[in-house]
C-alpha cells in the first residue's frame, strides 16, 4: 500500500462520519470569524433556536471594515460600525472570544491566528474567508468557507466536505537575489492559471520552499486560492516548530512534547502518491508583476505584456477586456509604467518580515512625489514590533507613514480606496476589476517590487536598486 | 432553513460569455456591509451593470431586454476569488436558479448549492454550443433536469449529462440543507469528540 500524504493524514484523523456516496463529515479544530461573513450565520442559529456548540474553538476579530487611522475613535461609516458592533454582540451572546479594535491581539484574521499560536500543525482550520489557506503553511488543512458553512461550524463544529484531489508543487533550487516568496507564488499562478488548482488541495514542497521562513511560507499558502485550489499546505519542520514554540496559545511543557511528537509524523511519506505532481525551478523565477485583472495574469517584471495572438483563442475576448480596464496595450513593457499608489499590507504581505524588507529597501531613499503610499501592518502585534524595531522612524525619514492594522486597501471595504483610473502596486492578493476601489487598477507584486515603485514612481525592477 | 426544491427547469437564458468572472464582479466588496441575506440581487454585477450615477449601462446583458430567464450561462471558471456567499445570495436574489459554466470555483459552487442555486458544469464544447444557440435565438429554451442530470436544448436536439454529488442532488430535490443533516447526527459528533479527546 502506498504511503500517505500530509493531507491524507490530517483529513483521515478528522472524519466523523461518511455519507454514503457523498461528502465526509469533517471535524473542525479551529474556527476563525470576522465581521463580514458571520452575521447571517449567527442570525441563522437564532432562527433555529440553537447555540454555538463549541464556543472555545471559535476566535473572532474585526478586520475587513475597520479604519487604519484613528482607531481609538468611533468608526464613522455607519454600516461598518453596525457590522463591527454586531460581531461583538454575537460573540458576547455566544461566549466567543473576540479581539476587538483596540485589543493588543486585534489584526487580520490570518495574521493573528499564527502569531498567537492558534494555528498549529495537524489541525483543521476554517474561516469565512478564502485566504484561510494561509494557515496551511503550518501543515494544517485550512480553507475558506461560505456563510452557510460558518453556520454549520458554529452549530455542530463540523462541515460536509467532498475530499479534494491532491497535488504536489515542487520548487527546487535557490531563489535569485531580489526574488521573494510572493514572486514564487505569483509565478506558479501565472503558469497554472487561476483555475489550475481547482478541485485540488496543494502541498508545496522542494528545497526552495523548505528554505523559506514561516512568514514567507504563509505568503505562498495564502495565494493557493488564487490558483483555484481548495487550500495549500507545507509539511511542518524545525522552522515550523521554532515559530510556534512559546506563542501565547501554543501547547506548553508536557503538552508541547506530546504535540511535537505527533507533528513530526505529519509530513507526506516518501512513497505517498499525489493525484498530480508539478515541478518548477527556483532559478527560473524573477520578480513578478501582474498586468491584467486576475492573479494569473502575471509576468517577469522585465517581460512584455503578451500579444493578443499569443493568447488562446477562446480567452482572447477576456484578455482584451482586461487590458482595456487596465489601460494597457498588448505587447508593451511593464517597466517604466506610471504608479500612483503603493499598498503594502494584507494577509499576503502584511507581516513584520514584509515591513522589514520594504523599510530596508527604502531606507536612505525618498518616496517619489507622485506616489501615495499606504503601509499597513497586518496586526497590532506587527505594528508594535515595527515601532520597537524603529521601522516607523525609518519609514518616516523616507517619506512613508505607518498606518494602523486591518485589511485596508486589499479589498477597500474601509476608506482606503484607490481612486478610479489610478494605478496601484499592491502587495495584496487580488487584482480584480474594482477590487481596490471602483475603477482602481491593481498590479500585484512583492514588497520589494512595491518599494522600488514607491521610490521611483514607476514600475522598476527592484534588482536594479539593491 | 429549507432551501428551494429543485427538480427540473425550462427557461430562456442570460448569456455572459466572459471567463474568470470573480466574486468581486458578482458583488463588489462595498455591498458586503449588510447583516442579512436578502436584498443583494439589486447589486448583482453592479459595476458592470450601472454607471457611476447608478444608471443602467445599456450594453450590459442584464440591462438588455432581449435576454431574460432564470438560467445564467457564463464563461469558464465562474465564481473565483473571495468566499463571500453574498455572491450566491445576489444570484439567487436576482432570480437565477441555475448557473451554467464549463468550470466553477470550489467555494462558489458550495455556496450556490447551499442556497438552492444549481451550478451545472458542462464541457467547453457544449458551452460554446449553448452560447451559439442563444446568439441565434435569444429566447431559446434550455432544459435542466436534475433527476436525470441532463441539460438540453430541446429545439436543437442537443443535450449533455452533468455531474453532481449524489448527496447534494438529494438535498436539492428534497429542499434539505447540510445543517439539517449535521444536527441530526449530533450524537455521532459527540461520540467522536469524546474519542478524540480520550
Amino acid at each position: 500500500m502506498a504511503g500517505k500524504t500530509l493531507f491524507d493524514k490530517i483529513w483521515e484523523k478528522h472524519v466523523v462520519n461518511q455519507v454514503e456516496g457523498g461528502p465526509s463529515v469533517l471535524y473542525i479544530d479551529r474556527h476563525l470569524i470576522h465581521e463580514v461573513t458571520s452575521p447571517q450565520a449567527f442570525a441563522g442559529l437564532k432562527e433555529r433556536g440553537i447555540k454555538v456548540r463549541r464556543p472555545e474553538k471559535t476566535i473572532a476579530t474585526p478586520d475587513h471594515n475597520i479604519p487604519t487611522m484613528d482607531q481609538h475613535l468611533q468608526i464613522h461609516d455607519e454600516l461598518s460600525r453596525f457590522q463591527v458592533n454586531k460581531l461583538k454582540e454575537n460573540c458576547e451572546d455566544n461566549g466567543i472570544t473576540m479581539y476587538g479594535l483596540t485589543h493588543p491581539y486585534n489584526g487580520i484574521v490570518h495574521v493573528i491566528g499564527p502569531e498567537l499560536g492558534l494555528t498549529r500543525p495537524g489541525m483543521t482550520i476554517v474561516c469565512g474567508d478564502s485566504h484561510t489557506s494561509t494557515h496551511g503553511a503550518f501543515g494544517s488543512i485550512a480553507f475558506g468557507i461560505g456563510t452557510s458553512e460558518v453556520e454549520m461550524v458554529l452549530a455542530t463544529q463540523c462541515l460536509m466536505q467532498t475530499r479534494p484531489k491532491t497535488m504536489r508543487i515542487n520548487v527546487e533550487g535557490e531563489l535569485k537575489e531580489g526574488v521573494t516568496s510572493k514572486d514564487i507564488v505569483l509565478y506558479i499562478i501565472s503558469q497554472l492559471t487561476t483555475g489550475g488548482g481547482t478541485g485540488y488541495f496543494v502541498e508545496f514542497a522542494g528545497s526552495a520552499i523548505r528554505s523559506l521562513s514561516m512568514e514567507a511560507r504563509m505568503t505562498i499558502c495564502n495565494m493557493s486560492i488564487e490558483m483555484g485550489a481548495k487550500g495549500g499546505m507545507i509539511a511542518p519542520d524545525e522552522t515550523t516548530f521554532e515559530y510556534v514554540k512559546g506563542r501565547e496559545f501554543a501547547p506548553k511543557g508536557e503538552e508541547w512534547e506530546k504535540a511535537l511528537a505527533e507533528w513530526k509524523q505529519l509530513p507526506s511519506d516518501p512513497d505517498a502518491v499525489f493525484d498530480k505532481e508539478i515541478h518548477f525551478k527556483a532559478e527560473d523565477i524573477e520578480p513578478i508583476i501582474t498586468y491584467g485583472t486576475n492573479p494569473g495574469m502575471g509576468l517577469g517584471i522585465s517581460a512584455n505584456i503578451p500579444k493578443v495572438e499569443e493568447i488562446e483563442k477562446s480567452s482572447q475576448k477576456s484578455f482584451v477586456k482586461s487590458l482595456e480596464y487596465m489601460g494597457f496595450n498588448a505587447g508593451e513593457a511593464m517597466i517604466g509604467k506610471r504608479v500612483d499608489y503603493v499598498f503594502v499590507g494584507s494577509c499576503t504581505n502584511g507581516r513584520i518580515e514584509d515591513l522589514r524588507a520594504f523599510t530596508k529597501f527604502v531606507e536612505g531613499k525618498k518616496k517619489a512625489d507622485n506616489v501615495v503610499a499606504w503601509i499597513v501592518p497586518g496586526s497590532k502585534q506587527v505594528e508594535k514590533q515595527a515601532l520597537e524595531e524603529g521601522l516607523k522612524e525609518k519609514l518616516e525619514a523616507a517619506g512613508f507613514e505607518l498606518r494602523q492594522p486591518g485589511c485596508s486597501a486589499c479589498l477597500a471595504m474601509n476608506d482606503d480606496k484607490i481612486p478610479e483610473g489610478l494605478y496601484a502596486v499592491s502587495t495584496s492578493n487580488r487584482n480584480f476589476e474594482g477590487r481596490q476601489g471602483p475603477g482602481a487598477r491593481t498590479m500585484l507584486a512583492s514588497p520589494l517590487t512595491a518599494a522600488a515603485a514607491a521610490v521611483t514612481g514607476v514600475i522598476t525592477d527592484p534588482r536594479t536598486l539593491l | 432553513m429549507p432551501i428551494d426544491k429543485f427538480v427540473t427547469l425550462e427557461s430562456s437564458c442570460v448569456p455572459l460569455p466572459i471567463e474568470n468572472v470573480d466574486t468581486d464582479q458578482i458583488i463588489p466588496a462595498r455591498f458586503l456591509k449588510k447583516t442579512t441575506r436578502d436584498g443583494f440581487g439589486d447589486s448583482l454585477f453592479c459595476d458592470w451593470r450601472y454607471d457611476k450615477e447608478g444608471n443602467p449601462k445599456p450594453d450590459f446583458v442584464l440591462n438588455d431586454p432581449t435576454y431574460s430567464g432564470s438560467i445564467l450561462v457564463a464563461g469558464k471558471n465562474f465564481g473565483s476569488g473571495s468566499s463571500r456567499e453574498h455572491a450566491a445570495w445576489a444570484i439567487h436574489g436576482y432570480g437565477f436558479k441555475v448557473v451554467v459554466s464549463s468550470f466553477f470555483a470550489d467555494i462558489f459552487k458550495n455556496n450556490a448549492l447551499n442556497n438552492g442555486v444549481l451550478p451545472v458544469q458542462i464541457s467547453d464544447d457544449f458551452l460554446n454550443q449553448l452560447f451559439e444557440a442563444i446568439e441565434a435565438d435569444a429566447k431559446v429554451v434550455v432544459k435542466v433536469d436534475l433527476e436525470n442530470q441532463t441539460i438540453s436544448v430541446p429545439s436543437k436536439n442537443i443535450s449533455e449529462k452533468f455531474d453532481i454529488n449524489p448527496y447534494k442532488k438529494k438535498c436539492l430535490i428534497n429542499g434539505y440543507d447540510d445543517i439539517d443533516y449535521l444536527l441530526s447526527i449530533t450524537d455521532d459528533i459527540q461520540a467522536w469528540e469524546e474519542k478524540a479527546h480520550a
